[in-house]
C-alpha cells in the first residue's frame, strides 16, 4: 500500500468519521419507525427497509434510523416519526413504501414536512 | 476499503480482558448469528472495542445511536435482546444497569453515575473504536497530532507545548514530561531512544493494559511526537509477557502503522524516521524502574543502577533515552492537537489534566475510570465506585499498590492530585485503587504487600533486600500473635531507614504500606500485640472462635455455613462453637452479619 500523506489522513478521517457519527450523537435528523407488534403486523418492516434503502442511496451520514415500540395508535400503523434538530418531531401515519419515499425526499432531505400524511407535530405530554 | 453499507445501529461489544473472560466473544458470535437469522446484518453493525471500564458488569455492550448500556448479557439472551431492541425498539429492562440503592434502571450510558463523573482524555476512544482497525483511530483525529508535530513544529516548540501543558509522568513519580524531553533533547547525540513503559506490575492495577489493548495507536502516536522532540529514531515498548492481548494488539498496530507509512522511513512524507519494537519482559516488578527496564532490554539481568547519570544523558545502551509510561504517551496527541492551554484547563494547580484509575476491591462498581485531577477521593469511591459492597463499612483505600499507602475515612475528602496524595503518606502511583472494607485487617494487609515487595526485590542493595525481609518477619510475628512490646516503633524506624537508603524506587517506597497503616490504624497493631486480638477477625491465630452470647441474634447463618458441623444451634437459642470439631476455617465469621464471633 502506498504511504499516507497528511492529506490522505484527513481523507480517511472524513470517510470513516461518517460511519461513526452514530456513536457520537452527531446527527441532525432522527427517523423513528414504530415497530410494536401492531406496527410489524401492519408492515413496519417494509417501511424500515424503504428508509434504509433511501438513506443508503442518499449518501447522507447525519441521519440516524431507530426503532421504537407501539406508539399507541395501533389502527393507524405503520407509523414513523421524523425529528430534525431544532424542529418539532412530526409523526406520520398509515404509511406505504411510496409515501415513505416522499417523506424521505421532502422532509428528511428537504426539511419540509409532508402534511398529507402527517398526524401531528410535537410530542405527547409526559409527566 | 470504505464500507458502503450504512448501518442504522452499532453494537459496541467490550473485548477488554475482563469482558472476554466473562464470555464477550461468545456473545459476539451469538449476536452475529442472530442478526443474520433476523436479516438485520446490513442494518446493525457489531464492533469489538477495548475495555469499556465497567468491568464489574461484564460482558457489557453499548448500543448506538440510542447510547443504551447493557450489562451481563449472555449468549443465550441474544434472541430476546435482538427481538426487543433491534426489531421492536424497546430497551430490554433486565440487562439495564440499576445503581445500588436505587430501584429504577438507567438505560442511557452517559447518565449512569459510573460514567457521568468521568472525563475521558487518555481513554478518549473508549468504547468508540475498534482497537484493531487503524482507520477507526484515524477517524477520531488519529495521527493528525503526529502529522502536525512532524511537519509544522520544531522539537523546541513540541517541548515548550508539553512543558506548558503541565503533563506529569503518569507512571507515578509525577515528573514533568516536557522537562524530561527537554533534558534529553539538549544532550547531543546521533543515536537516541524513545521508550514506553508498559511493565505494569502493581497488584490491582490494569490502566496501562487497558490502554494498550483498547487504543494502541494512541501510544504509538505519543511516541512519534516524543521521538521528534528528542531526536530519536528508534523506540521500544516494554510490555510484560503476561499481557498477551496487549502485546498482540500493539504488534498489530505497529504493523498497520508501518504499512501505512505512519512508522518507518519518511513518516507522512516529513522526512522523519522512527521504528518501534516491542520488548516482552518476564514480569519482574523491579523492571518497571527505568534503569532496570533498560538493563532488561539490553539483555542483562533487570537490576537498577545508581543515578546520575540520568537516562536522558546515558540510558539504553549508554545513549540518551526518554522513558514514559503508557498513559503519559496516550495523553500527548490531544495536547499537540488542542494546545497546552486546553490540557491545563482542567485539574488542580500543580496537577493538570486527568488520571486513569483502576478501581478494585470492596466496591460495587469495580473497573477503569478516568477523572479530572483534584476530584475528591470520596466522589471516586461513593459516586463512581457506587460505595462499599454488601452494606459493609469503608475502611481504607490503598493507592499506588505496594509502593503506596492507605487512606482512611477521615481523609476521604482529599483532592486526588500528586501533592495532596503525597501529604497523606500514600502516593499517586500509576493508578491502582484497592478499596477495603471493615473485614480487612490492616497489619495483615501491610504484610501482604511486604510479601510482594520482598519477593520482587532484586537484591542488589542491602537495605531493600534485608530490610524488607526484616520488616516482613516482624509483621508475620505480629499477625501470628507473637508481637512484642516495641515492635511498632521498630517497624517505624526500620521503615524510614529502608526508605532513605535503598537504591531505587522499589525500596524507597516499599515501607509505605507499613508506615501508613501504623499512622492511621495504630490501634489495630496495638490490639494484635497487647491484647492478642485481631479486630477484623482475619489473623487466624488471634481469633478465639467463640460466639458472643449477647451479640448473637440466633439467626443460624453460622450453623448453615459451617462445613465441619462444629456449630451447635437451635431456633431462638444463641449458637455455640465446639472447639473440638472447629477447623478454624472462618466460614462462620464470613457468614455472621453481626460481628458476634470473636
Amino acid at each position: 500500500m502506498a504511504k499516507l500523506t497528511i492529506a490522505d489522513l484527513k481523507k480517511i478521517k472524513d470517510e470513516y468519521r461518517a460511519n461513526q457519527t452514530l456513536r457520537e450523537g452527531a446527527f441532525t435528523v432522527k427517523v423513528t419507525v414504530h415497530m410494536g407488534t401492531c406496527g410489524i403486523a401492519a408492515g413496519a418492516r417494509g417501511i424500515m427497509d424503504t428508509v434504509m434503502a433511501d438513506l443508503a442511496a442518499s449518501g447522507r451520514k447525519d441521519v440516524v434510523i431507530t426503532t421504537s415500540g407501539c406508539a399507541g395508535l395501533c389502527s393507524k400503523e405503520p407509523m414513523m416519526t421524523v425529528e430534525r434538530s431544532g424542529d418539532s418531531p412530526v409523526r406520520y401515519v398509515a404509511l406505504t413504501p411510496d409515501k415513505t419515499h416522499r417523506i424521505f425526499a421532502e422532509h428528511v432531505m428537504g426539511g419540509t414536512a409532508v402534511k398529507d400524511f402527517a398526524l401531528v407535530a410535537g410530542h405527547e405530554t409526559t409527566y | 476499503m470504505v464500507e458502503t453499507t450504512s448501518y442504522r445501529s452499532n453494537i459496541m461489544i467490550c473485548a477488554g480482558t475482563g469482558c472476554v473472560a466473562n464470555g464477550s466473544l461468545k456473545l459476539k458470535d451469538a449476536l452475529a448469528i442472530e442478526l443474520i437469522r433476523r436479516g438485520l446484518q446490513n442494518e446493525v453493525k457489531i464492533v469489538l472495542t477495548g475495555c469499556n471500564g465497567f468491568c464489574a458488569k461484564g460482558p457489557v455492550i453499548v448500543v448506538y445511536p440510542e447510547d443504551i448500556f447493557y450489562q451481563q448479557v449472555k449468549a443465550e439472551d441474544v434472541p430476546h435482546l435482538v427481538e426487543e431492541h433491534f426489531i421492536k425498539g424497546r430497551p430490554v429492562q433486565k440487562f439495564l444497569y440499576t445503581p445500588p440503592a436505587r430501584t429504577e434502571a438507567i438505560p442511557v450510558m452517559s447518565e449512569i453515575p459510573f460514567f457521568k463523573h468521568q472525563v475521558l482524555r487518555a481513554l478518549r476512544n473508549r468504547s468508540l473504536i475498534d482497537a484493531e482497525k487503524i482507520e477507526e483511530y484515524i477517524a477520531r483525529d488519529g495521527y493528525l497530532a503526529a502529522g502536525k508535530a512532524l511537519t509544522e513544529m520544531t522539537p523546541e516548540q513540541i517541548v515548550t507545548e508539553m512543558k506548558s501543558s503541565g503533563l506529569r509522568g503518569r507512571g507515578g513519580a509525577g515528573f514533568l514530561s516536557g522537562l524530561k524531553w527537554e533534558l534529553c533533547a539538549r544532550v547531543p547525540g546521533e543515536i537516541k531512544y524513545i521508550l514506553c513503559n508498559g511493565d505494569e506490575g502493581d497488584p490491582g492495577a490494569f490502566m496501562d493494559r487497558s490502554i494498550m489493548e483498547a487504543d494502541p495507536h494512541s501510544v504509538l502516536e505519543g511516541m512519534i511526537i516524543a521521538a521528534k522532540a528528542i531526536g530519536a529514531h528508534y523506540g521500544y515498548i516494554y510490555v510484560r509477557a503476561e499481557y498477551p492481548l496487549a502485546v498482540s494488539r500493539l504488534q498489530l498496530a505497529i504493523d498497520q502503522a508501518m504499512e501505512q507509512g505512519l512508522l518507518g522511513k519518511d513518516i507522512l512524507g516529513s522526512g522523519f524516521d522512527l521504528d518501534i519494537e516491542i520488548y516482552q519482559g518476564a514480569g519482574a516488578f523491579v523492571c518497571g524502574e527505568e534503569t532496570a527496564l533498560m538493563a532488561s532490554i539490553e539483555g542483562k539481568r533487570g537490576m537498577p543502577r545508581a543515578k546520575p547519570p540520568f537516562p536522558a544523558v546515558k540510558g539504553l545502551w549508554q545513549r540518551p533515552s526518554v522513558l514514559n509510561n503508557v498513559e503519559t504517551f496516550a495523553n500527548v496527541p490531544p495536547i499537540i492537537l488542542n494546545g497546552a492551554e486546553w490540557f491545563a484547563g482542567i485539574g488542580s494547580e500543580k496537577s493538570k489534566g486527568t488520571k486513569v484509575f483502576a478501581l478494585s476491591g470492596a466496591l460495587n462498581n469495580i473497573g477503569l475510570v478516568e477523572v479530572p485531577m483534584g476530584i475528591p477521593l470520596r466522589t471516586i469511591i461513593q459516586d463512581i465506585g457506587g460505595g462499599i459492597k454488601g452494606n459493609r463499612k469503608y475502611k481504607a483505600v490503598q493507592l499506588g499498590g505496594p509502593s503506596g499507602g492507605c487512606i482512611p475515612e477521615s481523609l476521604l475528602d482529599t483532592p486526588v492530585d500528586y501533592e495532596n496524595i503525597n501529604k497523606t503518606g500514600a502516593i499517586m502511583g500509576s493508578g491502582g485503587m484497592v478499596v477495603m472494607d471493615e473485614t480487612t485487617c490492616m497489619p495483615a494487609m501491610a504484610k501482604f504487600f511486604l510479601e510482594f515487595t520482598e519477593d520482587e526485590s532484586c537484591g542488589k542493595c542491602v537495605p531493600c533486600r534485608v530490610g524488607n525481609k526484616t520488616l516482613l518477619n516482624i509483621l508475620e510475628r505480629i499477625t501470628n500473635g507473637e508481637g512484642r512490646e516495641g515492635d511498632i516503633e521498630l517497624l517505624e524506624t526500620l521503615s524510614l531507614q529502608v526508605k532513605e537508603s535503598s537504591l531505587c524506587g522499589l525500596g524507597q517506597t516499599s515501607p509505605n504500606p507499613v508506615l501508613t497503616t501504623i499512622r492511621y490504624f495504630r490501634d489495630e497493631y496495638e490490639a494484635h500485640i497487647k491484647e492478642h486480638r485481631c479486630p477484623a477477625r482475619v489473623c487466624t491465630p488471634l481469633v478465639k472462635f467463640v460466639v458472643d452470647q449477647e451479640k448473637c441474634k440466633m439467626c443460624g447463618l453460622c450453623f448453615k455455613a459451617c462445613p465441619a458441623g462444629a456449630i451447635v444451634w437451635e431456633k431462638k437459642k444463641p449458637a455455640y462453637i465446639d472447639p473440638e470439631k472447629c477447623t478454624k476455617c472462618k466460614s462462620c465469621i464470613k457468614a455472621c452479619r453481626f460481628w458476634s464471633i470473636d
